[in-house]
Order: C-alpha cells, then sequence, then structure tokens
C-alpha cells in the first residue's frame, strides 16, 4: 500500500519541524527530493497515467513539492538565524574594559600648552618666532635696552650673573635687539623662552617663561599696539574681556603701559586673586624707546614699533586656574596630567 | 611712598571720593597698591582727664581714678597703666564704646569697685602694635572731643607704587600737584618765608666734587631745646607715612622730606670739627652710621667729612657719632642737592637702601634746597626753638642740571599716539604739567619745569601728554600693517611635532630649573665642565645643568617616592657647556622607568628596557627623515654595556641612549632600571625633504636566512656586511628572530634574517636571486665567520 501524496506531505513537514540543524535539513531534502526521493518517486509514476490524469496528478505532485520546498526554506531561515544568534551569544564581550596595549596618560607642561596658544594666535597674523640665548651679555640684555649700569630699574631685575658682564637674561627682550641686529623692518616678532631672577618664594620661582613681542613698521602707533594686546587677550581667554591701558615705565619703552584684564576669577567683583581690585596685571607694553633704535642702528624717523611682554605661568595660573606657581617646577606628575 | 589723604586733601582741594581718587591716579601712572584706614574701626573713645587718682583697697596695680570726660559729673574708672597720674590728658572709652575687635564697654566691677569705661593705650585703640602705657594727649586737648576727630583718625593711608621715572611724586607736594593737574585745579607750591636769621656764625663748606655735588646749603641753628616734644600732628603724619617719630629735629628733616620731597640731614653741630668737606672717600676711610653699622669706604663714595673723619655717607646716611642726641644743643643743618648720576647703585654697594638714597638716586628737584631749608628751619624753631644762623650756599651753576627746551611735534604724536590732538588741547595738557611753552612751526618748544627733571626728550612729552589724556580714551586699530607671507621651511622639523610624537608614545613632559646642584651635577656628568653661577639662591641650583637628565633623574626620584612605579618624562630645553652662544645646546631628553605599559589587564606586564627605548627614539628621527646609527660607546652616566651614541649616517652627533648606571640607580635612590636618551635638537630637527623615486612594477622577493653567529657579533656587524656587498637589489633587510639554547653551541646566537629583493625592469628570477644571497653570504662568512644555520 502506498501513502497517498498528503501523507507524504504531512510526513515530510513533520520530519522538517523537528529538524534541529542545518545537515538534518538537508538529508530531509535528499530524501524527498532526491533522485529516489519520495517526490521524485511520485514525479515517475506520472509516466504510467493518462495525459488527463497525468496533467491533474502533475499538479498536485508539484502543489505538495512546492509547499514542502517553503516549509523546508523557512526552517533552514530559522535554524541560520538561531546559530548566528548562538554565535553572537557567544562571542559577547565586556565593552567596558579598558583598551589593551599602550594607553597614553601623557601630555604637554601646562607652560606648553599656554606657550603654543599665545604663539598660535600671533602666528595667525604673520609673527614669527625667533630664540635667542639664556645666558646673555650685559649689553643685549640692559645697555641695548637703555638699561645702563646703575640705573634704577636694575635693582627690580635681581639678575643671576656669571661674572661682571655676563648673566642669565631676566626677560625675553634682549631677543628683540637680537632680532633688531639681524634683520631689517618691517618685523613681526615673537620671542618665547625661559627668564631668571634670582628671587624665590610663594610668588617667584627663579626661572620662569616669558613672550616678548614687537611690531617694527613705518606708521606703528600706541593705537596699533592697544588693538593687537585687546585683541590676544580676547582670543587667549575666549572671553569678551574687559582691558585697560596703566601708565607704567619701562626704560625701553615710551610711552610705557601696564595691561590689566577684569579679574578672570571673580569677573571684576573684586576677590583675593586681585587684591580686591576687580582687575589683574598681565603684560607691560609700550612703544620701542627711540634710544633701543639707536642702538640697533633703526631710524627712529623711519620706523616706529612696539613691544609687550607677559609672563607665561601668570597667564596658564589664570587660564587653568592653578593657585600655586611653584607646581609649575615641581614636576608632580598628580599635577601635571591633570592638563592632558 | 605712603601718605595720609587727609594731609593731600590740605595741599590740594579736590572734591573726588577716595575710591575715585584712587582710580584716577592709578590710571595716570600712580599705581595705588593698597589703601588702609589709618586707624582700625572704632567709636565712643573722648579726651579725658584724670581728675584724681587713689589707691584700690584690694589691688596693688589698680587705681581707681575720677575722670572727667566732659560731662556734668566726673566718671569712676579703674586702670591698672602705670602712667596714670592727675592731669593727664588720655583718651577714654565710655559705657556703650566699641573697640578694635569689636570689643565693647560696659559697666564692670573690678575687684569690687565700679568702673564706667576704660583709659586707653595706642595698642588698644589700634594705633600700635605695642603700648607701655596709657596714651598721653597734649595738654591742650579739648576734654569730650570724640578721639577720632582730635587725632584726624577718619582718614586714609594710600601706599602708591611709583615708577623710577616718577621721583616728583615722591612728597606730598608731588603727589598733590599730579592730582591737581589731573582735576584741573590751579596749583602753586607754599613759599616759605625766610626765618630771620639772628647770628652770622657759619661753618665753612668746601665741595670739591661740584658734579656730584652741585648745590650745597647749611647753617647753624643754636641752643634749641633738643627735649621739645614733636607735635601730634606731625607725629600722627610721620606714623601715617610709616616713619618712626625720633624726636623733633630728625622729625622735622624727615617731615620736610615726606613733604617736599628733599632729603635734609642735621648734625650735632658741637661733635664737628673744623670745616665741613663735600668730597670723594679715600682708600681705608671709616664710618659708623645712625644705624651702627661700621662701614670701611670704597676709595669713589661722596661722603660728608669734617677736618678730621668722614660724619655722613652723601644722601644716603649720616653717621652716628655726629647725630643729634638728647645732649644736642646746636644743630648743622644740610640740605643739598646730589646730581643722581653719582648716586646711582652706591647706596646698593654697602648694603643699604634709605628714605634718603631712594630719593636722591631718583633724583630730588634741583631748586628745591632754599625752600627746603627755610621750611626746616621754621619748623625747627617753631618746635624747639633755637637761634638761627645764615645760610652757607655752595652752588655752582655750571654743574647744576640745566632744564633745555624740547622741540615737540605735532606730527609726531599723531604717528606715536594715533590720535590727532588739537593743538590747544596739546598746549593746555602741557601747561598744566608745569611746562614751558612756545609754539614753533611745526609744534612746540617745551621747557619742563625743574621737578620733571625725567623729561629730556619728545618721546618723553608724547607719554606726558598720552598719559593725561589718558591711555583708555586713546584709540585702538586694528591690525594694519604690510604682512608677507609666512614661511614654511621643509628641511626644519618643529619641536612641537617631535614632543606630539613623545606625547603620544606616553611620555609626559617636564620642565626642570636650568641650574642643579653643582653635587648632582658632578655625579652625573663628572666629565664636563660646567659653570657656576656667581649668585646662586641655593646651592641646589647653583650650576648650569650641562645635560637635561640631571633635572629629569631629580623629577623621577620626586615621583618614585609618591607612589609613581612607572614614569615616563621628557623635556625640551637648552644646555649649557659654556658662556658662549654656541655653547648653549638646544637639547631633547627623555627618561622612562617602570613596566612598558601602565599596568593593565590584557597584556603581560614587563619592565621598559633598552630597545623599547629606542624604538621611542627611533620614532623621532623616523619624522626627520634623516637616518641614523646607534654606535655601542661609553657614557658615564650609563651601563657600560647597554649605552650607544647615536649618530647620523654622515657622523653628526645626535645624542645618547642607555641605561642608568648601576651605581647612579643606587646613589639616587631608584630601585629599578632607568632608562635615558638626549638628542641634540638643531641635528634631531635637521630634516631631509622627501624626494621621489620611481615605483616598480615588478613583484619583491623575500628570503630569510637564520645564520649562526658568535655572541659578540652585532645586528651593525652583519647589516654592514651586507651594505658592503653593495648588492643593489636589495632593498630591505629585517631580523625576524635571534635564537639562543638548543641546537646553538654556547656563545652563539642563531640571527634570523630576512632579505626583501626587487628590481625595477624586471622580475627576478630564482638564479638571480640565488646569485645575490650566495655573494652575501659569502662575504658574511669570510667577514664575520657567519654560517648558515642548518
Amino acid at each position: 500500500m502506498s501513502a497517498t501524496l498528503e501523507e507524504i506531505l504531512a510526513q515530510a513537514l513533520q520530519e522538517i519541524e523537528i529538524a534541529n540543524d542545518l545537515s538534518a535539513l538537508d538529508t530531509i531534502r535528499v530524501q524527498y527530493l532526491g533522485k529516489k526521493g519520495a517526490f521524485t518517486l511520485q514525479m515517475k509514476t506520472l509516466g504510467k497515467l493518462e495525459p488527463e490524469q497525468r496533467r491533474v496528478a502533475g499538479q498536485a505532485i508539484n502543489q505538495v513539492k512546492s509547499d514542502f520546498q517553503t516549509a523546508l526554506e523557512s526552517r533552514k531561515q530559522a535554524l541560520q538565524a538561531a546559530v548566528l544568534a548562538a554565535r553572537l551569544a557567544s562571542e559577547t564581550i565586556d565593552v567596558t574594559l579598558p583598551g589593551r596595549g599602550q594607553a597614553s596618560v601623557a601630555g604637554l607642561h601646562p607652560v606648553t600648552l599656554t606657550l603654543r596658544r599665545i604663539t598660535k594666535i600671533f602666528s595667525s597674523v604673520g609673527f614669527k618666532v625667533e630664540e635667542g640665548p639664556e645666558i646673555e651679555d650685559d649689553y643685549h640684555n640692559f645697555e641695548a635696552l637703555n638699561i645702563p649700569s646703575h640705573h634704577p630699574a636694575r635693582a627690580m631685575h635681581d639678575t643671576f650673573y656669571f661674572d661682571a658682564h655676563t648673566l642669565l637674561r631676566t626677560h625675553t627682550s634682549p631677543v628683540q635687539v637680537r632680532s633688531m641686529e639681524k634683520y631689517q623692518p618691517p618685523l613681526k616678532v615673537i620671542a618665547p623662552g625661559r627668564v631668571y631672577r634670582c628671587d624665590s618664594d610663594v610668588t617667584h620661582t627663579p626661572m620662569f617663561h616669558q613672550v616678548e613681542g614687537f611690531l617694527v613698521d613705518e606708521n606703528v602707533s600706541f593705537a596699533d599696539l592697544k588693538g593687537v594686546v585687546y585683541e590676544f587677550l580676547r582670543a587667549f581667554f575666549e572671553k569678551d574681556i574687559q582691558v585697560r591701558f596703566r601708565p607704567s615705565y619701562f626704560p625701553f619703552t615710551e610711552p610705557s603701559a601696564e595691561v590689566d584684564i577684569e579679574c578672570v576669577m571673580c569677573e571684576g567683583k573684586g576677590c583675593r586673586v586681585c587684591s580686591q581690585t576687580g582687575w589683574l596685571e598681565v603684560m607691560g607694553c609700550g612703544m620701542i624707546h627711540p634710544e633701543v633704535f639707536k642702538s640697533v642702528e633703526i631710524d627712529t624717523e623711519a620706523f616706529t614699533g612696539f613691544a609687550f611682554g607677559m609672563g607665561v605661568e601668570r597667564l596658564a595660573m589664570l587660564r587653568y586656574g592653578i593657585n600655586d606657581l611653584r607646581l609649575f617646577f615641581e614636576n608632580d606628575l598628580k599635577f601635571l596630567e591633570q592638563f592632558n | 611712598m605712603q601718605f595720609s589723604e587727609a594731609w593731600l586733601k590740605e595741599l590740594v582741594d579736590y572734591k573726588i571720593e577716595t575710591g575715585e581718587l584712587v582710580e584716577q591716579i592709578t590710571m595716570a601712572g600712580l599705581e595705588v597698591d593698597s589703601v588702609q584706614p589709618a586707624a582700625a574701626d572704632f567709636k565712643g573713645v573722648v579726651v579725658a582727664e584724670v581728675m584724681s587718682v587713689t589707691a584700690h583697697p584690694d589691688a596693688d596695680k589698680l587705681r581707681i581714678c575720677q575722670v572727667n570726660v566732659g560731662e556734668d559729673e566726673s566718671l569712676q574708672i579703674v586702670c591698672g597703666a602705670s602712667n596714670v597720674r592727675e592731669g593727664l590728658k588720655i583718651p577714654a572709652a565710655l559705657i556703650g564704646a566699641v573697640l578694635p575687635e569689636n570689643f565693647k564697654i560696659k559697666k564692670s566691677k573690678l575687684r569690687g569697685e565700679l568702673s564706667f569705661g576704660m583709659l586707653c593705650s595706642e595698642k588698644e585703640l589700634g594705633l600700635a602694635k605695642d603700648a607701655d602705657g596709657l596714651m598721653e594727649l597734649a595738654n591742650d586737648a579739648p576734654v569730650g572731643t570724640d578721639i577720632r576727630d582730635y587725632l584726624s583718625l577718619n582718614d586714609q593711608l594710600i601706599e602708591v607704587d611709583l615708577t623710577p621715572n616718577r621721583a616728583d611724586c615722591l612728597s606730598l607736594e608731588g603727589v598733590a600737584r599730579e592730582v591737581a593737574l589731573l582735576n584741573k585745579i590751579d596749583f602753586s607750591v607754599t613759599n616759605y618765608a625766610a626765618v630771620s636769621v639772628e647770628h652770622q656764625e657759619q661753618l665753612a663748606v668746601e665741595v670739591s666734587d661740584a658734579n656730584a655735588c652741585p648745590r650745597y646749603l647749611g647753617r647753624l641753628i643754636k641752643n634749641i631745646n633738643i627735649a621739645a616734644a614733636t607735635p601730634l600732628w606731625m607725629q600722627e603724619r610721620l606714623r601715617r607715612s610709616g616713619v618712626a617719630s625720633l624726636g623733633a629735629v630728625v622729625d622735622v628733616t624727615n617731615y620736610v622730606m615726606l613733604e617736599l620731597g628733599q632729603p635734609l640731614h642735621a648734625f650735632d653741630a658741637d661733635t664737628l670739627s673744623g670745616d665741613i668737606q663735600v668730597r670723594l672717600s679715600q682708600a681705608n676711610e671709616v664710618v659708623t652710621l645712625l644705624n651702627h653699622q661700621e662701614l670701611k669706604l670704597e676709595p669713589d663714595t661722596l661722603v660728608i667729612a669734617d677736618s678730621e673723619k668722614v660724619v655722613a655717607l652723601a644722601g644716603i646716611m649720616g653717621g652716628s657719632e655726629t647725630a643729634v642726641s638728647d645732649k644736642t644743643q646746636s644743630i648743622f643743618l644740610e640740605c643739598a642737592f646730589f646730581n643722581p648720576r653719582f648716586m646711582m647703585g652706591k647706596a646698593r654697594q654697602y648694603g643699604l637702601h634709605t628714605d634718603s638714597s631712594h630719593r636722591f638716586e631718583r633724583g630730588v628737584d634741583f631748586e628745591l634746597q632754599h625752600r627746603a631749608i627755610e621750611r626746616a628751619t621754621a619748623l625747627i624753631v617753631e618746635i624747639a626753638g633755637g637761634s638761627v644762623g645764615s645760610i652757607t650756599d655752595i652752588t655752582n651753576a655750571t654743574t647744576l642740571p640745566k632744564q633745555s627746551g624740547v622741540l615737540l611735534r605735532q606730527q609726531r604724536i599723531q604717528r606715536i599716539l594715533g590720535v590727532s590732538l588739537p593743538n590747544s588741547e596739546v598746549d593746555d595738557i602741557l601747561k598744566r604739567l608745569g611746562m614751558q611753552v612756545e609754539t614753533t612751526t611745526d609744534g612746540w618748544l617745551v621747557t619742563p619745569p625743574s621737578f620733571r627733571f625725567d623729561i629730556a626728550i619728545e618721546a618723553d612729552l608724547i607719554e606726558e601728554i598720552g598719559r593725561v589724556y589718558g591711555y583708555n580714551n586713546l584709540p585702538q586699530s586694528s591690525l594694519l600693517m604690510r604682512s608677507a607671507l609666512t614661511q614654511a621651511p621643509e628641511a626644519l622639523l618643529e619641536i612641537d611635532q617631535i614632543k606630539d610624537v613623545l606625547v603620544a608614545r606616553d611620555y609626559q613632559e617636564a620642565i626642570t630649573y636650568s641650574f642643579v646642584g653643582e653635587a648632582l651635577q658632578k655625579m652625573i656628568l663628572p666629565n664636563d665642565n660646567y659653570i657656576k653661577l656667581q649668585n646662586p639662591i641655593s646651592s641646589d641650583l647653583a650650576v648650569m645643568r650641562t645635560s637635561l637628565w640631571c633635572g629629569l633623574l631629580q623629577a623621577a626620584a620626586y615621583n618614585t617616592k609618591r607612589q609613581h612605579s612607572r614614569v615616563r618624562l621628557f623635556e625640551a630645553g637648552q644646555r649649557f657647556l659654556g658662556i658662549d652662544v654656541e655653547q648653549q645646546e638646544k637639547m631633547l631628553a627623555g627618561l622612562a622607568l617602570g613596566s612598558v605599559n601602565a599596568e593593565q589587564w590584557g597584556e603581560k606586564t614587563r619592565k621598559v628596557d633598552f630597545y623599547d627605548v629606542k624604538a621611542d627614539v627611533e620614532a623621532i628621527c623616523t619624522l626627520t627623515g634623516c637616518e641614523i646609527q646607534f654606535i655601542a660607546a661609553e657614557h658615564s652616566a650609563l651601563h657600560p654595556g647597554q649605552s650607544a651614541e647615536i649618530k647620523t649616517l654622515d657622523g653628526r652627533s645626535l645624542g645618547w641612549i642607555g641605561m642608568l648606571h648601576p651605581t647612579l640607580e643606587k646613589q639616587l635612590d631608584f630601585d629599578c632600571n632607568v632608562f635615558l636618551f638626549e638628542l641634540s635638537q638643531d641635528v634631531l630637527l635637521d630634516r631631509k625633504v622627501p624626494s621621489f623615486s620611481s615605483l616598480s612594477k615588478f613583484p619583491s622577493v623575500r628570503r630569510d636566512l637564520a645564520l649562526l653567529v658568535k655572541e659578540e657579533v652585532s645586528f651593525q656587524d652583519i647589516k654592514d656586511c651586507i651594505d658592503q656587498c653593495k648588492e643593489t637589489l636589495i632593498k630591505d633587510v629585517k631580523v625576524f628572530d635571534i635564537y639562543r639554547g638548543q641546537g646553538v653551541n654556547e656563545g652563539f646566537k642563531s640571527v634570523a634574517l630576512a632579505l626583501v629583493l626587487q628590481d625595477k625592469t624586471q622580475t627576478l628570477t630564482d638564479s638571480e636571486i640565488d646569485a645575490i644571497v650566495n655573494s652575501v653570504l659569502d662575504t658574511l662568512s669570510s667577514r664575520i665567520n657567519a654560517k648558515l644555520r642548518d
């Protein structure tokens, strides 16, 4: 007794249903559709039938074959999805663990960060970076800057000496002289670097950093100086900050000014950092003194210029809220790593 | 300089409040450092008179006083001060008074006796730090008056930080002149009438250096009452200027100095012998100064001497022997002009700095001396009496400074300040500054007053105009100037790029002092010549480093002592082999100690070693495009078996790399190996600009060789051999393994090499490749006895 088509299909569908993996499913496919498969054998019986019966019977076989294949395909997709899901589950990791290998925690010193920003701002309008020796001669550090020996301004410089004429530069201003000796105007230069003063207490370290900047051209005025300083300070603090120019005295500039900014800690209301004044002194500046031009043989009738100088640690302290100058040179990693 | 606002107000009647005044003079260049009340906050204290004093029945040290405080009835106040006595005028705090630090006065009982207030000392009123009794007021002090009014304590002490060019403001009169100018108030100085002369006795004065001392005035005042007390108002003004009261005569000289800016000196005339000489000191002269310091004089110091001895350092300090004392009867009053050029640096040379030297160094008005001596004489006579003699005046008109006219061009004002000011405004500012002004074709001829001796050139005048006009009123312009395109030299690497690579490789940037301790410098670099500071701040910061390793090792030790077991630092900065510019070399140095990677879960921990640090150096050098070589060499600071000098292929020395010498490791207290490198920035940053060579279309071939060589043969030796073969088709030589152990005899190692060959014109055949490899093997075999491993 041979089973009916419906019975074969029912049997096949049941087998598909219980197949657990792709290879079992493939065995079922062969079992029904292979050369000796149940459906294949059914097709072979068609030849014995009358044409009219053959058509009807053929359609019936094709219908069950199609039902079988649909079921097979659907089961195959389900099994594939299960395989993928199992793989994905097995491959799941703890993504919150730290990355492997050399994870850099290092960074640049806050003085370098500050110097880079200052340099970037001035470079954007064509200022060139110049450097000079840190062991200077008396001429470039003082004489050429209109500070003759015994000038009261020398007393404020607390100079480190090697001999009567050789010293550690007390400011970056000698680079101004050296640059003007080397190049002809027009000149736009900034000179960052280490400077030294024989002074050490809570607010002084014997070494610190300055940036000197100067510009010499045919028609440079105090108004240009004000503009440059003002724009620089706003760019540096990224704030629409109040700036004021206060008359002061430096032997190498005239007119000379100290530049105050509105206290960045209290926004000018008055606090401990600004000694309740609401203002912070951040740089000195002025028009280059005729005596300085004379010492580098630049014609004061043809050229005028301005110069400015600022303390890098001071700006870094204000920018990053550092409250102790001495931290800069202790090189404590707990301090340095805060700026990474 | 510190002064009392009430005193200033007496000289110039301005209408603005203290805060506004402070802002105004600060913005005119007299920077105000601080403003403090003249007295601490207190209230309820009046002038009182002690009517009677009786002993306290139960306390030896207490007295019961009846005190007149200006009321109908006197008050009983118990007092413990030793100087309390009948008739004394004192400050009395009444019931309800609040003394400084919120000390409230209440009715109280002291050992059973009622006390209705407190008699006060200067300390209790916050006027002095210490007091040894009640504050004694003048006999004519009006009883009942509030002590704050009587002593003008509602006053502010203003301290200005004067720049060296503004010596004209080192006096109340100078500040008053400035305030008048800023507020457009007419100001003229008081002319002190000459005091009537009562005797003609004079001391002869001889000035032998008229350049240093162009004017010397002196006068004898005889028979003064040296015991006369300085009036309270003067004592208070001195106190508020930070000057101690030291007796009437000295107080007057100090007062006139504060008031007018002219330092004076009073000698005890009876201690002077013979004439007065103003001369330069001679070798080995000595003088004992007022501060009891005994000085041996340098031969070029301006001194005041009598016929026998030096009696004062001119303009700096008087001698103790000739000083006014409580026995003085007659004084010789000196009022001179010393030229600042001869005074500069002199006081400092002797380690001195006085109010007088401060003023003379920066300059005193050379026309002030007659006014000042008359003012001082009048005050001395007023307080201490005395018979005034005529003035000895030694003035040398030729050496006295002269104020000559300075040309000021209208157009130059605009060029420097960037603003076009109307002539009338310039004129007004100059005149308010006390300048004499003549109009010229293109500007002005300006003669400064004698007190503005700092004005000598056009720029000085332009600064004054800008200052008075107000810097903040001057225009501000955007950067309008010629601009050239920025240069971008490709053959020069920027140090910033290298710093970034080091940071990416986990090196933290450090900045250490350029000077180090001599012992450390000698310990690490015993062979280097270093230079010493003449005046170091401490022995730890005494010599200039000849290597950045000094500072980095200290910084590393600082951190290892603070629980950091892994430290990686670098620094860029100069080292100093001498004082010449070319001996100041810019270096880049690094240090690594501890595990190679920060502690983590994913990789096995391993200590950093030579090759790790070498890879870092190689990474930096890759940026420059320059090829380098590592040559085994010894360095005083490094382990002799783990150190190399780094050179460019053309032989320039780039620097050193290696492990810190174990002896130093121990001396510096490290408990692990420390690796160091230091490179010359100039050599490092000298970059090769890349140049293109055509690409080969044919495949490359790799041949691996395992070479057996003796232990002492270095990779560099092998590489040199291969290079010597001059096989141009060998494009690369890689080491991919070093093996020692089974199959390799003791004293030998197996080096696994990969040769990469490529031709630009064809695909290499096996026979061509074999020929090249064989040629290499022959060379390796003959030169370094290398054998192919079976």
